[in-house]
């Protein structure tokens, strides 16, 4: 129970790769990384630095002495203080309610029998592909029809749904759940709600946790519909970088710094348990 | 002791526990669709209602400020968009920067994924950082993106400087700010292309490459022979996905500069833009439901067309 990737797939074609990278191919991957990673550097440069700084040629290529200046500064002009709680509390919520839904959905589509299993399943897996984008503006109407525009509900609870998470929940359980377990546990006379908590859980587990931390980046991420949903009185982080970006705050480094304190969080995330992610992207991808 | 009753035993027994098995079955046909619920109401009321109903607004007038009163237009709002010559600006713009930033992105993402896919030392902090700008958000990335591309103090212009190349004006020019967004877009998603492509070149059999090695075929030719067939679906995956994206594209347009126009003659206002400029920028709803549908529509049409190519090609390849 300790490994987190399901038996997805065994490695035949693992064991056999024997092909070792030239010097050639890691000179090619490290310039990929430098280019991955240089505007988080530059991002720091820039936080880091005056306004001026910034305005000189040639550019500071160093980290300055502005970093808690420019925090207090973006703290105070953008409230990013207030926007980073918000952002906590709706990508928490977000990612809770997401895991548990998907989890008690995926497990009906992985493992019970009803009318009408593959209808539904066929209707959540085909919108999968449909951007959500595409109905913002009768989900505007409807929350503005319940006086929700500008409160942080109208961003948690059209972010709990998530096809893809049923998707995934139902191919993880697939996979990892004996239906030989839950046979015995219907002969030991254990309800369904007691089969969910005691047997489905613990297994599914791994792929819940993998499912949350999608879940949460893309919540933290997520900026259209937060931007058309909420204002600068009841910001996320992205509505507040909106914000910054739209022209109120001119001190380049002063949008940097916001920048910096809006993306720590989900690095912090990334760095913690970015291995888990890109298992989770590979596994999606496999089953996908 | 031999008084017992008629042998009568088998509905008898069976009745006392009855009542409770009979609502346990009961509820055992009932039960999954509990399970179901939390997740299909949340998906019917802010999923699938929206999407749908999407069609709906479209063919009314509704105002922004005024969202509850809807005032029958049948086409009207179609005609309006098909007139408005900043739709076709930004349909075309969604077009060139699409393929803008998904070529560049699929192809490297394909290059990186098959050098990964070497033994190598550093495995795991390889494909980790190529997947560190997936963690930043549209927002942010765009942001550090347009100090980079400054035309004045921009470190990319300085740095074009020093190889001789004069300032280019990365907000104005119409090529050179559509490079910059799909700049940003290539640099969110390679990584993750990279790690789909990366799964499904592990899922080729190793034996494919055993036999074509034993045939003499060196490595570029097995790239081209073995992974590259194996990868087909993945590839139509990608092409779909990242299609899908370039038509919604949003944040990068915005944040580039900060205005909902997408520069000052709308050099780079993509269609999701547009969608915003209307019913945000202008307050008609209505409008922007339409620009909605044009985009659903689109979509279907541009999966519809990757579905068969890829169809076509395969075929073509196994009557050869």
């Amino acid at each position: 129970m300790t490994a987190l990737a399901p038996p997805v797939r065994s490695g035949p074609s693992r064991a056999g790769r024997t092909l070792h990278a030239g010097p050639l191919a890691y000179a090619v991957l490290v310039v990929a990384v430098l280019f991955s990673a240089f505007p988080f550097y530059w991002t720091v440069v820039a936080a880091s630095r005056s306004n001026a700084d910034l305005a000189k040629v040639p550019p500071a290529l160093l980290p300055g002495p502005h970093l808690m200046r420019n925090f207090e500064a973006v703290l105070e002009e953008a409230d990013i203080g207030r926007a980073l709680l918000n952002s906590l509390l709706v990508s928490g919520s977000v990612t809770l309610g997401t895991v548990l839904c998907c989890t008690l959905a995926g497990f009906a589509f992985a493992k019970l029998r009803f009318r009408g299993r593959g209808a539904l399943l066929a209707v959540t897996v085909g919108t999968m592909m449909i951007p959500p984008q595409l109905g913002v503006i009768p989900l505007f109407m409807l929350i503005a029809e319940l006086g929700w525009v500008n409160q942080l509900q109208s961003v948690v609870l059209p972010g709990l749904v998530s096809a893809f998470g049923v998707f995934f929940m139902r191919q993880y359980l697939v996979q990892s759940l004996p239906d030989e377990l839950i046979e015995a546990a219907r002969v030991d006379g254990a309800s369904t709600a007691r089969t969910f908590w005691s047997i489905v859980v613990p297994i599914a587990r791994p792929g819940m946790a993998v499912l949350g931390l999608l879940t949460f980046m893309a919540a933290w991420n997520d900026f259209f519909w937060p931007v058309v949903a909420l204002s600068s009185s009841e910001p996320t982080v992205q509505v507040a970088l909106r914000q910054l970006g739209g022209g109120y705050v001119h001190d380049q480094s002063v949008i940097m710094a916001g920048t910096l304190l809006g993306t720590l969080p989900v690095l912090l995330v990334f760095g913690l348990l970015g291995r888990q992610i890109v298992g989770g992207i590979m596994q999606g991808a496999v089953k996908g | 002791m031999t008084l017992t009753a008629p042998p009568a035993p088998a509905v008898p027994r069976t009745v006392p526990p009855a009542p409770p098995g009979a609502a346990r079955r009961a509820w055992r046909t009932v039960s999954p669709y509990a399970y179901l619920a939390p997740f299909f109401t949340l998906f019917v009321a802010f999923g699938l209602f929206p999407l749908l109903y999407t069609a709906f607004v479209s063919l009314y007038r509704v105002e922004l400020q005024t969202p509850g009163d809807m005032e029958w237009r049948g086409l009207g709002n179609y005609t309006a968009l098909l007139r408005d010559a900043y739709f076709w600006v930004s349909l075309r713009n969604t077009f060139t920067i699409g393929v803008l930033s998904t070529v560049p992105q699929l192809v490297m993402a394909l290059g990186l994924a098959h050098l990964l896919n070497h033994r190598m030392r550093g495995r795991t902090f390889l494909r980790t950082a190529v997947l560190l700008p997936y963690a930043t958000s549209v927002a942010a990335a765009t942001l550090v993106f347009a100090q980079l591309f400054g035309r004045d103090f921009g470190l990319i212009n300085y740095v074009l400087g020093l190889v001789g190349i004069d300032p280019v004006d990365w907000q104005n020019g119409t090529v050179a700010s559509q490079i910059a967004v799909s700049t940003v877009v290539i640099w969110r998603w390679t990584g993750y292309n990279t790690l789909i492509y990366l799964a499904g070149m592990q899922s080729v059999p190793v034996e494919l490459y055993e036999a074509a090695a034993m045939d003499g075929a060196s490595r570029w030719r097995q790239f081209f022979h073995v992974t590259l067939p194996g990868l087909r679906p993945t590839i139509l995956f990608t092409v779909v996905v990242s299609t899908i994206g370039a038509t919604q594209l949003f944040g990068e347009p915005l944040l580039l500069e900060g205005s909902v126009s997408g520069g000052i003659s709308h050099q780079y206002q993509t269609l999701g833009l547009y969608l915003y400029e209307q019913g945000w920028g202008f307050f008609h709803l209505g409008r922007a439901a339409a620009v909605a549908w044009v985009m659903f529509l689109l979509i279907l049409v541009l999966v519809g067309l990757n579905a068969l190519i890829a169809r076509r090609r395969s075929r073509k390849e196994a009557g050869r």
